[in-house]
Parts: C-alpha cells; structure tokens; sequence
C-alpha cells in the first residue's frame, strides 16, 4: 500500500518538523532521500531550490512533489494530509488547554533542548546541498580536482549578496538561475 | 440549515488564508505580519496581543507556522470547521502549485538549458541555506553554554557522518531538554558554568 506508507511517512516529518521551517531539511534528507530512496540528492536539491520560488511552506511543496512522483495526484493528497495531520491534532487540543500550558518550564524546557540540535541538523542538510553543488553528483573529494569552477563563485556571490546587503532570497535565487543560464549559453555557444 | 452569516463566515475563512498563502513566496516569518495586518488591522476579527499569543502557540507546536496560525485563527472565529477551511486554504495554493511544477519537472528535466538554469538556482538555495545556518549556529554559540555546544557537535557528526537519521535526533534532544532544561535564562547560566 504505498498510499498507506506515503501518508505514514509524512506524518512522522510532519510530526517532527519543529523549531521553523528550515527543519523540514534534514528530516526529508534522512526519511525521503537516505531511508525510502525515494528521491535521488539532485532531485532534494532541486525540489529546495524549486520551493524557495513557490508561493506557501516548503513543507507543503516538499510533500506535494514527493506524493506526485511516488503515486500520482492521490498520492500527493496522502503526502499533504499527512505532513499536516500531527499538527492539526495537536494545534487543536492545545488551543482548548492552552491557558495552561502557557508558561509551562517543561515545554520551554524541551525548545531549549531541541535549539543546538535543529541548527546542526540544519547545519548537516545545508552542507550536503554545498557539497553537491560544487562537486556534483561524486560527493566530497580532496584534492578538489572535479569541482565546478563556475558554481563556487556565483555560491559565494550569492552569500555574499544575501549576508552583506539583505539581499531578498527570491530575487537573489533568480538571479542565480539566470546566471546559471547565461553560463549554459555560453558553454554551448564555445 | 446553516444561516447566511455563517457561510460568510466560512468562506471568508477560506479564501482569506488561501490569498495569503498563494502570495507568500519562500514561507518564514513574512507570513505573521501579513496575517496580522489581514486579522487585526483590516478584518478586526483579533486584537494584537491574541494574534502573538497564537502566533507562539503555533510556534510551539510540531508542523508549520503558516499552517498552525491559520488553524488558530479558524478555530477562534468558527470552531473546528472553520479550523479545516482555513487549513484547506493555506495547503491549496502551494499544492497546486507543486502539482503543476512536478508535472513539468518531469517532462523537461533532461533539457540542456532547464538543467543550467536548476544549477545556478541550486548554488543559490545553496548560498540562501549556509546564511541561515551561520545565524541559527551564532544564535547558539553566543549563549556560551556548555551543553549546548555539545548537542550541536554531537547532532552534526551523528546526521552528517554517521548518518543516523533526523528523526531519532528530534527526540534525542527534545527528551534531553524534556529532563535536564529549564527555561530559565539565570538558572541556565549558573548551571553552565563550569
């Protein structure tokens, strides 16, 4: 029943998804990519390149992709409700109980905890995107004799852009791809 | 038989989170201030101080922000129907959105120039992640605790190297601040001291 372990594994993302949207990364890294192989390195890294351009969560388009390749619109259904399932449950009774558990030191206790590990897992799912990106699909190599020469440069434009001047992420993204283009023409053309 | 005020309500519910979510590129924090100029300032459903209390709520739950906000308010204004409309209008935009992407993605892919164009946009998204992750890394380290800095080297070699996955890690660290952390900032410090 793939529509069964879909919706089953969107849920435990969803479930886990905590501390910002970013975190929606490294779990589907872990579940989507490593553990179901349901999607190859390249495909995650243009799905989070395709979602930074897309209008809503990345969640949302993380599961709408997924379902869609792995069983057709119904599947993308399964995906969505899925990864939005835990936290309507969730949501819903904690707005009945909420005056109580408003300043409850466990649950700050738990985001205290939780902190550090979103960011390095962040961290994790950021890296493997960089490594892909200059070394293509061969993975880390030293020395860097088959890195991308143009991808460096236009990664570190980019970072630049973004840290230095606030630059907006969409247009900045755009502008990658348009470079990114340009670069494809004039690789075809020489 | 529902009255006429009500189906106002509910379709007001729905299309008002379905708008937001269709022209909120990127997702993130930009969403709560247009929910909130929508909610408080133009539909006057909520006062300020109700939408931040939401807007932390949503945030202390697993799921996504938009999402859980939207849930929120649905609640609020027309219990747990209005909940599933304003949860329906957030996820439609961004699902058929990434229905009609994956429909194309599939088909043009392989195409020399779609190919270079996915490229560069990955060097960006590349450049777009390591700058949040340089801002949540310094956001832990500048706390100076000790245990901190342990659970973020501790989670980065165990994902990244010994590729344990994500999953176990939540829970790992959400039962460790469950058992050992407290909110407080002061207890916090003289705890980390060593």
């Amino acid at each position: 029943m793939i529509y069964l372990e879909i919706f089953g594994t969107f849920f435990q993302i969803g479930l886990c998804s905590v501390g910002g949207g970013y975190v929606i990364l490294p779990l589907m890294q872990s579940q989507i990519v490593e553990s179901k192989h349901w999607l190859t390195m390249r495909e995650f890294a243009d799905l989070v390149s395709l979602s930074q351009m897309t209008p809503g969560p990345i969640a949302i388009n993380a599961a709408t992709f997924v379902g869609m390749k792995m069983g057709g619109p119904m599947g993308a259904v399964m995906a969505t409700a899925g990864s939005v399932a835990p936290s309507c449950v969730i949501v819903l009774a904690l707005a009945h109980f909420y005056q109580k558990y408003k300043n409850l030191g466990r649950i700050q206790g738990i985001f205290r905890g939780l902190r550090p590990g979103v960011a390095a897992l962040i961290a994790s799912a950021g890296l493997s995107m960089i490594v892909l990106t200059f070394w293509g699909g061969e993975g880390f190599a030293w020395p860097p004799q088959n890195i991308d020469i143009l991808a460096v440069p236009l990664f570190a434009a980019c970072l630049f852009l973004l840290r230095r001047f606030k630059f907006n992420p969409i247009l900045t993204m755009l502008g990658a791809g348009l470079a990114g283009l340009a670069a494809g023409f004039f690789q075809a053309g020489g | 038989m529902r009255s006429r005020e009500t189906l106002s309500l509910y379709g007001k519910l729905f299309l008002s989170t379905f708008v937001i979510s269709a022209v909120t590129f990127g997702g993130g924090y930009v969403i709560i201030s247009i929910m909130k100029k929508k909610y408080v300032e133009e539909l006057k459903w909520l006062e300020d101080k109700e939408m931040l209390e939401m807007t932390a709520l949503a945030q202390a739950c697993p799921g996504i922000i938009t999402v859980n906000t939207s849930i929120l308010v649905g609640h609020r204004m027309a219990g747990v129907p209005g909940a599933l409309l304003t949860m329906l209008g957030a996820v439609t935009p961004p699902f058929l959105a990434l229905m009609i992407i994956s429909l194309f993605y599939a088909a043009f892919r392989e195409q020399y120039l779609v190919g270079r164009f996915l490229w560069g946009m990955q060097a960006g998204a590349a450049a777009l992640l390591a700058d949040v992750v340089f801002s949540m890394c310094k956001n832990v380290l500048s706390q100076k605790s000790w245990a901190d800095n342990i659970v973020l080297a501790a989670s980065f070699a165990a994902v990244f190297f010994l590729k344990i996955n994500a999953v176990w890690i939540i829970l790992a660290c959400a039962a460790f601040g469950l058992f050992f952390r407290r909110a407080d900032p002061e207890k916090q410090k003289r705890s980390a001291a060593p």
